[in-house]
């Protein structure tokens, strides 16, 4: 068993835990956002063609090779000793170009009773979003 | 801490969210009960905000308008670094500098108000071409910084705490200007260093740097 954190979520997937991270298309698509497609990857309207050179790097057997895809798009990644825990981040470009477009990202958290809110749940009205610790 | 601001400006269609850098529940807990909020204090363990928002340090905050659209980015939310001048020995802070804490607060709180009751007449809002210019994007450092702690964070959750404590360690390396990474780090730090001591230590390393950088609203100080 392998977990996977990413932005989407916490992911167990059913992967023995290598260097790599091989797994089903279907999971690597909950677990990452990326969708293996005709075209390519893709993750909503944007497609990333598979390289012919890199082709089998990334999908062998029926499976692709997430780790190897997010090496490939330059996305940071971290992973325990034993690669049984992936964290999977977002690159600092597409955070860039998502900041600088002003539109306010979207994040949901739990409250210390556990229900979770989002941000997108304070539509319409004014907010200041604030942080703080107990330390 | 916004409590009562936030009960002067509740009616005009505004919401406070406030958002914990705390890595367990359990910290900030009592804080929250305490304040009996009324207004959604959420838990961040895992600093999600922080990286979205690409915030280094606590308060800071985001305005945000009716339509979702952030008219003010991340920055100091009214903190003024006066505690920089404490006696150490005694706990005590001069006199001016108490005062100038307390102005700054009172003035952001005002600001607040004034964006509450007069919504883009209030006169604190950014244009869109301000708001993009002062907005801070994270480094590649930056970006890997936020894995290393997601990572050590899920480890620490789950009673790896060597391995833990690595990558966290790595986390603050990689975005040393991050003061929530490195408290979060600290925090977990066994080696026996006296975490205040530490943390004093490293703002005296700021030498001329902010710790609490000026907000950009008349009236704070610089």
């Amino acid at each position: 068993m392998t977990v996977i954190l990413s932005r989407l979520g916490e992911f167990n997937v059913n992967d023995e835990p290598t260097g790599e991270l091989w797994l089903e298309p279907e999971q690597a698509a909950v677990a990452s956002g990326w969708e293996l497609r005709p075209e390519g990857f893709c993750r909503g309207d944007i497609c990333v063609p598979v390289p012919l050179n890199k082709a089998e790097i990334l999908i062998a057997d029926g499976k692709v090779n997430l780790s190897a895809f997010w090496n490939h798009m330059g996305m940071p990644a971290a992973t325990s000793i034993d690669g049984d825990v992936w964290a999977l981040g977002e690159g600092a470009e597409s955070r860039a170009v998502e900041l600088q477009s002003l539109d306010a990202p979207d994040f949901t958290l739990p409250d210390l009773a556990g229900v979770q809110h989002s941000l997108s749940d304070y539509h319409g009205k004014k907010i200041l979003l604030a942080t703080w610790a107990s330390w | 801490m916004w409590q009562k601001l936030y009960d002067e400006i509740k009616k005009q269609n505004f919401i406070i969210i406030a958002i914990a850098m705390d890595s367990e529940a359990c910290a900030a807990r009592p804080w929250i009960e305490a304040a009996e909020l009324d207004y959604p204090a959420l838990i961040d363990r895992d600093h999600r905000v922080a990286e979205l928002y690409n915030m280094v340090n606590v308060p800071q905050a985001v305005w945000i308008d009716e339509s979702g659209i952030i008219v003010r980015p991340a920055e100091n939310a009214g903190a003024y670094e006066g505690f920089r001048a404490m006696d150490l020995e005694t706990w005590t802070m001069p006199e001016d500098e108490l005062a100038t804490t307390v102005n700054a607060q009172t003035t952001y709180f005002s600001a607040v108000r004034d964006w509450a009751r007069l919504g883009v007449d209030c006169g604190h809002l950014y244009s869109a071409a301000q708001a993009k210019d002062r907005t801070a994007v994270p480094s590649k450092e930056t970006a890997l910084a936020h894995c290393h702690f997601h990572l050590g964070q899920y480890l620490l959750r789950n009673g790896r705490k060597a391995e833990a404590q690595e990558h966290l360690a790595k986390a603050s390396r990689l975005h040393p200007t991050s003061w929530n990474i490195w408290r979060q780090a600290a925090e977990k730090n066994e080696t026996g260093l006296n975490n205040d001591a530490a943390f004093w230590n490293r703002v005296k390393s700021l030498g001329g740097d902010y710790y609490y950088p000026p907000v950009d609203i008349a009236g704070m100080p610089k």
